[in-house]
């Protein structure tokens, strides 16, 4: 068996002393893992590092073996975006979570083309956060969990839409919540194209993506959402306090 | 004779065990102590019982030390006001190699890893917050790894350092002492380039 392919590194560890095994996410292959040879190795280590883009020629006897990846480095992004606190969480939280809720071997060519765009985002396009929102959305989607934002589970009108059911995942209208507004999650307008994905607005976005991700892929009994997105959440939080003008009234320095 | 060819056995199992030992290489590495009974193999075994009974983790700084507190903490030289962060007590011997760095360390334990969910609580940074606000240090040096972990390490301490009054600094990255340009992966070519300095 064989294929080759252009892919993204999502997750290595080391495999013995000198080897590691690699995870890359391919447009026609998926999630798909195999063994790199010296890839825990001085030549090989820097090469490996979460978000590059490789060249990978996988080779097994059988279909159903871990296979041998042999590797060509096409670009490394961790080395552009490790003097940025919040764009290198954006990289580990993209990688950690593709490696978290990916099956093995189910191709995703869209989630796959985001991804890759989101990648290249985080490298100097100053709206990559709001790029990221998008993806989570696509993410869950991806996989079967989108989101239904189109029209009030309840009423069923498109506008006025103000929360989203827990439950289902479907948008409600202020009028159509009434007195369960309180149970339901905010919906920022972000989500409907009404406004742009940033600062108090991209949290909740945030939020409740991550409500969906965490009910969905790291249910009560199973192992927790990666903590790389957790620390992209805590850093972009940070960046939005530290950009948000201080209260009225307030002193500076006080 | 059968009780000590188990008794071999036994020691070549475990001797395979070591990084860098398979069960052939250590077949030889243990013939060879065996051939030198007396001059090496007794003095090895020795060295490793006095080894194994008396080393600890330095109760400060984490390094591994005969005594309760290593040699550098207990050093009055080193109390430079300098804290060198590392992940791994390899890390801190590579740099006592380099015999450049003056100050005192700090040893982790580990890097935060998004894979593992190694979060801080694994780590000692609340020793190394307590170091700092205790001791009167004036800098932490973060010498972690380049890579994913090692940085989100870094930069999850120095936001944890934040307000302490201490400067926060991390080891330079680019172009290794003898490497060449062509060989360098595209990440250390452009960490080099943003840390370019002026020829003086």
């Amino acid at each position: 068996m064989e294929w080759r392919a252009q892919a993204l590194l999502i997750a290595v560890r080391p495999h013995g002393e000198t080897a590691a095994i690699a995870e890359v996410f391919t447009e026609a292959h998926g999630r798909h893992a195999g063994v790199v040879r010296g890839g825990a190795g001085r030549r090989m280590a820097p090469l490996l590092q979460p978000g590059a883009e490789l060249d990978v020629t996988w080779r097994a006897r059988l279909e159903g073996q871990i296979g041998t990846f042999a590797v060509e480095p096409v670009r490394g992004r961790a080395g552009a975006v490790m003097g940025d606190r919040a764009a290198l969480a954006g990289l580990s939280a993209v990688c950690a979570l593709l490696a978290h809720v990916l099956p093995d071997r189910a191709p995703h060519p869209r989630l796959w083309a985001a991804s890759r765009t989101l990648l290249d985002a985080l490298e100097g396009v100053p709206d990559w956060p709001a790029a990221y929102l998008r993806w989570e959305l696509g993410l869950l989607d991806e996989m079967g969990y989108g989101l239904d934002l189109s029209r009030c589970a309840v009423t069923g009108t498109r506008s006025g839409l103000a929360f989203v059911s827990p439950r289902t995942g479907r948008a409600v209208s202020a009028a159509g919540a009434g007195d369960w507004a309180d149970r339901l999650l905010p919906l920022p307008p972000c989500l409907l194209g009404l406004a742009e994905a940033r600062g108090e607005q991209l949290l909740t976005g945030l939020a409740l993506t991550g409500y969906f991700l965490e009910r969905h892929f790291a249910p009560e009994g199973a192992a927790p959402l990666p903590p790389a997105r957790d620390r992209l959440v805590a850093a972009l939080a940070r960046r939005v306090r530290a950009s948000s003008p201080p209260p009225a009234g307030s002193v500076p320095g006080a | 004779m059968a009780e000590a060819g188990r008794e071999i056995a036994a020691l070549i199992e475990q001797v395979a065990r070591l990084p860098g030992l398979g069960p052939r290489s250590a077949r030889r590495l243990v013939l060879f102590l065996l051939k030198r009974r007396g001059q090496t193999m007794l003095p090895l075994a020795q060295a490793l019982e006095r080894v194994a009974r008396g080393a600890r983790d330095c109760a400060v700084c984490g390094n591994i030390s005969g005594a309760e507190v290593c040699d550098i903490c207990t050093d009055p030289r080193r109390a430079t006001g300098e804290i060198c962060v590392v992940a791994d007590v390899a890390d801190l011997w590579a740099l006592e190699r380099g015999g450049t760095f003056r100050g005192r360390y700090h040893v982790l334990g580990g890097l935060l890893s998004a894979l593992d969910a190694v979060g801080p609580e694994e780590l000692r940074l609340p020793a190394l917050a307590a170091r700092v606000a205790d001791d009167g240090i004036t800098e932490v040096i973060l010498a972690l790894d380049a890579t994913v972990d090692g940085q989100t390490t870094a930069h999850y301490i120095a936001e944890a350092l934040e307000g302490t009054g201490a400067r926060v600094t991390s080891l330079a990255q680019g172009v290794p002492i003898g490497g060449e340009l062509d060989y360098l992966d595209d990440g250390t070519i452009t960490a080099a380039l943003r840390a370019r300095r002026a020829l003086d």
